[in-house]
């Protein structure tokens, strides 16, 4: 199974990005051999539907779960019409949130957050 | 002679001086500032009318659709996701180009039309008056400005109240323009904002002049950018409480006696500077 978190890096180490849509890369871990690749996400500089197009890239990667600090409405509308479960990971190391993870110890996201989070004052209703 | 009011800042007066302008030159009045119009609220026109402005939109036929997701490739503003179950349209990214249709191999794309706002149109003070309305939620506000800028009467002058800013809405107006006004404020912002204005319409090469409103005894700031760049400034409308006071309610400066001289000096100098019909 492939995980997919958003990352601040192109580390293990680095820091999960609480941003789905802008984040600047994907983490895609892979359970079967405990292998971590890092991809761009090509979606950081759209002008618009960013977090459609991030939801798109994890689709294609084929992965099943996505951890995360926030999803939009759009992106969570797209996960949703797919299989894949999305999980709320706080300000911890992309390992840190994939072993929180094997041991159960996340929050599955239910339902949307603000859009735009994380794109500074006045931007996303806070 | 179509004349754009725009300002780079906004809340710098484009509406309240587009509007008497209009009044005192007795000219067609356009409201292209459809996200938030409100030149309406000074002109008062009665018995307006509306019209929907419609854009294309994809239409996905599931029966024929086998989720190769060709599509959302095709689309440069991801408004289309394939989730390998189906594939999802999010209407307010979509800019209706087509290239999702013209991608799809099982021709499973149609294209329908949706309305995304109004054009609306009556008369008040004199003056014709129209505008466009960008429907709340709606990201686009360009199809509504030329939708309402196709109403423009050649033989007559059109006066254009612009957005503010110098995005895609504002290149769009003074596209239709042949002259434009740019109403600053004698601030550092004012003048930045409008510095940018200025770089755009050099590059449309387009005439323009500016208007200082909310003018204080010292407007050195503007006065030297004008000087500084050969730039014709027509006059200033002075800040006072009571001009805040009347815009409030919703009435026009030209109708106080302090405020007619100022804008009857800059209608005259207008009618100076550009060809009007």
């Amino acid at each position: 199974m492939k995980i997919g978190i958003s990352s601040t890096g192109v580390a293990a180490e680095s820091l999960a990005d609480p941003r789905f849509g802008r984040c600047s890369h994907f983490a895609i871990y892979d359970t079967a051999d405990g292998s971590y690749r890092f991809i761009d996400n090509s979606a950081q500089s759209a002008s618009g539907g960013a977090g459609i197009a991030a939801a798109q890239q994890m689709i294609d990667e084929d992965v099943e779960v996505i951890l995360t600090g926030n999803m939009g409405p759009n992106a969570f509308n797209v996960i949703k019409g797919s299989e894949i479960k999305v999980y709320r990971v706080g300000s911890v190391s992309v390992e840190k949130a994939v072993q929180l993870f094997k041991e159960a110890k996340l929050e599955a996201i239910s339902e949307a957050g603000a859009a735009h989070f994380g794109m500074g004052q006045g931007r996303g209703g806070f | 002679m179509n004349l754009c009011v725009l300002s780079g800042k906004g809340g710098t007066g484009k509406t309240t001086v587009s509007v008497n302008l209009a009044v005192l030159l007795q000219a067609n009045y356009y409201d292209c500032d459809v996200e938030e119009p409100n030149g309406f609220i000074f002109l008062k026109p009665g018995r307006v009318s509306a019209e929907d402005v419609t854009v294309d939109y994809p239409v996905i036929d599931n029966g024929k659709c086998t989720h190769c997701g060709l599509c959302a490739k095709a689309c440069q503003y991801n408004a289309l996701a394939n989730t390998k179950k189906s594939v999802m349209l999010f209407p307010t990214l979509c800019h209706g180009c087509h290239a999702c249709e013209i991608v799809c191999e099982p021709k499973a794309i149609t294209y329908s039309r949706r309305p995304v706002g109004v054009v609306e149109q009556g008369d008040g003070y004199g003056v014709h008056c129209m505008r466009g309305v960008l429907n709340v939620g709606e990201h686009m506000a360009v199809p509504v400005i030329r939708e309402l800028l196709k109403g423009l009467n050649p033989s007559k002058n059109n006066i254009l109240d612009c957005a503010p800013g110098t995005s895609c809405n504002v290149v769009n107006t003074l596209r239709a323009s042949d002259a434009a006004l740019i109403v600053t404020e004698p601030t550092t912002f004012g003048l930045h904002d409008m510095s940018i204005a200025v770089e755009l319409i050099k590059q449309m090469d387009i005439p323009f002049a500016v208007v200082v409103n909310k003018s204080r005894d010292d407007d050195t700031i503007i006065r030297r950018y004008c000087d500084d760049n050969g730039i014709a400034l027509l006059g200033g409308i002075p800040y006072a409480r009571k001009a805040a006071e009347a815009y409030s309610n919703g009435r026009l400066l030209s109708e106080l006696p302090e405020y007619r001289q100022p804008y009857e000096q800059i209608a005259d100098k207008l009618k100076e500077a550009f060809a009007w019909n």
